[in-house]
């Protein structure tokens, strides 16, 4: 069985939520809605206090080509744009609306039925997926009409659809494939034709192999899509990991993005998105989310507005254990602790994990031993106990030279470390240092 | 015995010829250098901490003997008085700067600014800064991992465990700025040193709301502006829901001290002012009578420190 050459890990898969249907989380009567919810320029703002929004209005506008549109999730009035703290406790610019029903701005179609025919052309297809703001959902949120938009000189040769969800605890890609599959499948010829390829590869991991089968039934029907179950592995689920395992194409280290060895990447939840959007003008308000852990008594998937405070996601599922808990926005592995439960559902937001007892703490660091483990678990190949204690000298220029930039904070190295050392928390502070260096020399170097 | 000897004598003819050889190599590659930079190094403090901006005290020697205007050259370790020095042996002008200290501009305390959460990752403020907001509800105030006592070189600033706040030992801070840069949340300021080690400063760095302050520390500035009414001296501003006192301007008459309603301000070297007896019974209503008869009782109290202080801070630049 396929899976990518280098490095990763398997941690308990810990799928608790796999077999239960999506259900409908009922409307909350008070949504925030971030305008930074994408990688890039935060979108700006295109309503006040005051004013009355419908479902599916535009309310916030893309700031720039690398930024997304924002549209209201519920209709209602808007009581405040302002700052606002996140799940992080930072404060962000955030608009505010009071639900007053549900009515829903025209020319959105919310039947079920399935438009299999796209009349639409390529450019036609990536501006709908723009209007409709559509970023990647599975947790990078990178725009995904920037990633359709093929740039001049290259040429892409296949589209692979990333339903690996290697996430432990997280299965909304898993349901919405085998809730939605027809729509994924309509989805992905959709994407086929805005990036003009002829092949589509779908990766799934084989600990879901009800969406293997289930995908494979409906893909004979439809040209070119290939489903390929790829042995368990964690990071499968990252870009350059996913191409590696499906097609053998290794991606070279930064600048260089997938485009460049012809392969376009989204995400399962993403192509059922763009299906919406471009079939039925649906813009991106709603998504699955799954709740769940091992203290929750109801770990969920639950069809989520875009805003809705978590809080309200965690009581729907039973509630925080009364003990004390992690609360991580996204999977155990990548997502990100929350401090503040009122902040909202954003569209990269999949799960919300609740880690409680052992789980939640990290033990006491010690020495490093100089195993070598965080080496062979690194993904990129990069050496990751390097990185932490040159970033803690701040060697910028050393790290630079040792590529900390194609660290993808998958962080294989901390969880396999015997030490416990906080190696990822050190490296996401270098990397961040060394690419705001490079940034810095970049906005410098014209004007010499 | 011979062989003794033979061995003795060649060794000492080898040692003779390497000397005469290195003598002359050493004439003919000697690198003329100016001598005053030894000697200017030898005058500066030696501690290589970085403050001036070069990477040692060399490179500032080196600087300072070459450059013809040392105006803006200035070692904050040494101070004034070393600068006078050098400047009198290389016969320039020197810098003058007022003595300088770090100044922790955070009342946070683990009493004051409740604990939300833990934090388990790598200790360090800019690991936390990087992440979130921190262990408590401010978003501005001190993370309490030490980034600024693993920066500084003179060992003159410690986490009080009590308070989990850092603390700086006026005597031992040379105001080098290590700390002022390790600092993520730009909390510390460098800020004039008076005598006694006396200081008037609004201990807070906290841009949020009045509302949003309160609810996450007891201390905060919320910027309701009562020290910038009262101030004489024009030294106070708030802008972004923050108060700051100029410390050029500041004379330290203590008047805001008793007005700030949290706190915020804080006094250090000194008694605060006795509270205006008529003020504290009465809230609003006899405003009027207050700015009339508080001025007189202040005024002896306010000039006392005013007078101390100005002729020391002469003496000292």
């Amino acid at each position: 069985m396929k899976t990518f050459p280098m490095g990763g890990v398997h941690p308990s898969e810990n799928k608790l939520s796999c077999a239960k249907p999506i259900e409908v989380l009922p409307l909350p009567e008070v949504v925030t809605i971030p305008l930074a919810q994408h990688i890039g320029a935060p979108a700006v703002a295109k309503v006040a206090k005051g004013d009355k929004v419908l479902t599916g209005q535009l309310i916030a506008e893309a700031g720039s080509f690398m930024s997304a549109n924002i549209h209201s999730p519920v209709s209602g009035t808007v009581t405040a744009v302002d700052m606002v703290p996140n799940g992080q406790g930072l404060r962000q610019m955030m608009i505010t609306i009071k639900r007053e029903g549900d009515d829903w701005a025209e020319g959105i179609d919310r039947s079920e039925t399935l438009v299999k025919v796209c009349p639409f052309s390529a450019q036609e297809i990536i501006a709908k997926i723009k209007d409709a703001g559509i970023v990647g959902m599975g947790g990078a949120t990178f725009p995904t009409h920037v990633k359709l938009s093929v740039p001049p000189g290259k040429k892409a040769d296949c589209v692979i659809i990333n339903g690996v969800e290697c996430e432990p605890y997280l299965t909304s890609d898993h349901r919405t494939m085998l809730e939605h599959g027809e729509e994924l499948m309509v989805g992905v010829t959709i994407l086929m034709k805005a990036v003009g390829v002829e092949k589509a590869y779908i990766g799934i991991e084989n600990n879901k192999p009800d969406a293997i089968a289930h995908l494979k039934r409906i893909a004979a029907e439809y040209k070119g899509i290939e489903v390929v179950p790829l042995k368990v592995m964690y990071p499968q689920g990252g870009e350059k990991q996913l191409i590696a395992a499906v097609t053998g194409r290794q991606v070279p280290p930064p600048p260089a993005l997938p485009i460049d060895v012809g392969a376009v990447v989204c995400n399962a939840s993403t192509t059922v998105a763009v299906y919406r959007a471009v079939q039925k003008s649906m813009p991106l308000i709603e998504r699955v989310v799954t709740v769940t852990g091992k203290r929750m008594k109801e770990p969920k998937n639950l069809l989520t507005r875009m805003g809705t405070p978590v809080s309200a996601l965690l009581e729907a599922a039973g509630g925080v254990p009364e003990e004390p808990s992690k609360v991580v926005n996204g999977g155990p592995m990548m997502g990100r602790a929350m401090v503040n439960l009122a902040s909202p559902v954003t569209k990269g937001c999949s799960g919300i994990t609740v880690l409680s007892g052992r789980e939640a703490v990290r033990r006491e660091a010690a020495q490093c031993i100089k195993c070598a483990k965080c080496v062979s678990a690194c993904p990129m190949g990069l050496e990751p106990y390097y990185l932490s204690k040159m970033t803690q000298k701040k060697g910028w220029d050393a790290l630079e030279g040792q590529m900390i930039t194609s660290c993808i904070e998958c962080g294989c190295c901390q969880s396999t470390c015997p030490s416990y050392l906080p190696l990822l928390d050190w490296i996401r502070l270098g990397k961040q240092t060394v690419m705001g260096i490079i940034r810095a020399r970049g906005a410098a170097a014209p004007k010499k | 015995m011979e062989v003794l000897l033979y061995t003795i004598l060649t060794l000492c003819a080898l040692g003779v010829l390497s000397a005469v050889i290195l003598y002359f190599v050493a004439q003919k590659f000697r690198v003329e250098e100016d001598p005053r930079i030894d000697e200017v190094e030898k005058m500066l403090p030696g501690a290589n901490c970085g403050g001036c901006g070069f990477a040692g005290c060399r490179g500032m020697a080196d600087a300072l003997v070459k450059q013809d205007d040392i105006s803006s050259l200035f070692c904050p370790v040494g101070g004034g008085d070393c600068m006078k020095a050098v400047a009198a042996y290389l016969g320039k002008a020197a810098a003058e700067k007022q003595p300088e200290v770090a100044t922790v501009r955070c009342g946070g305390t683990c009493e004051k600014r409740p604990r939300t959460n833990d934090f388990d990752g790598a200790k360090s403020c800019a690991v936390a800064s990087s992440l979130y907001v921190g262990e408590t509800g401010c978003a501005f105030g001190c993370l309490g991992f030490g980034d600024c006592v693993v920066a500084c070189a003179f060992d003159a600033i410690h986490i009080n465990p009590a308070t989990g706040l850092p603390e700086v030992d006026p005597d031992k801070c040379t105001a080098c700025g290590a700390c002022v840069k390790a600092c993520p949340k730009m909390i510390i300021e460098l800020r004039k040193k008076w005598p006694k080690n006396r200081a008037v400063y609004v201990s807070c760095v906290s841009k949020d709301k009045g509302a949003v302050v309160m609810k996450a520390c007891k201390a905060g500035c919320i910027g309701c502006g009562k020290c910038v009414k009262v101030c004489a001296f024009d030294a106070i501003t708030v802008e972004n829901n923050l108060a700051y006192i100029d410390p050029l301007k500041c004379k330290l008459c203590r008047k805001c001290v008793n007005e700030c309603p949290t706190g915020a301000i804080r006094l250090v070297g000194m008694d605060p002012l006795p509270k205006a007896p008529k003020a504290a019974p009465a809230p609003a209503a006899p405003a009027a009578p207050k700015a009339e008869t508080a001025p007189a009782a202040e005024k002896p109290a306010a000039a006392a420190p005013k007078a101390e202080a100005a002729p020391d801070a002469n003496k000292e630049s």
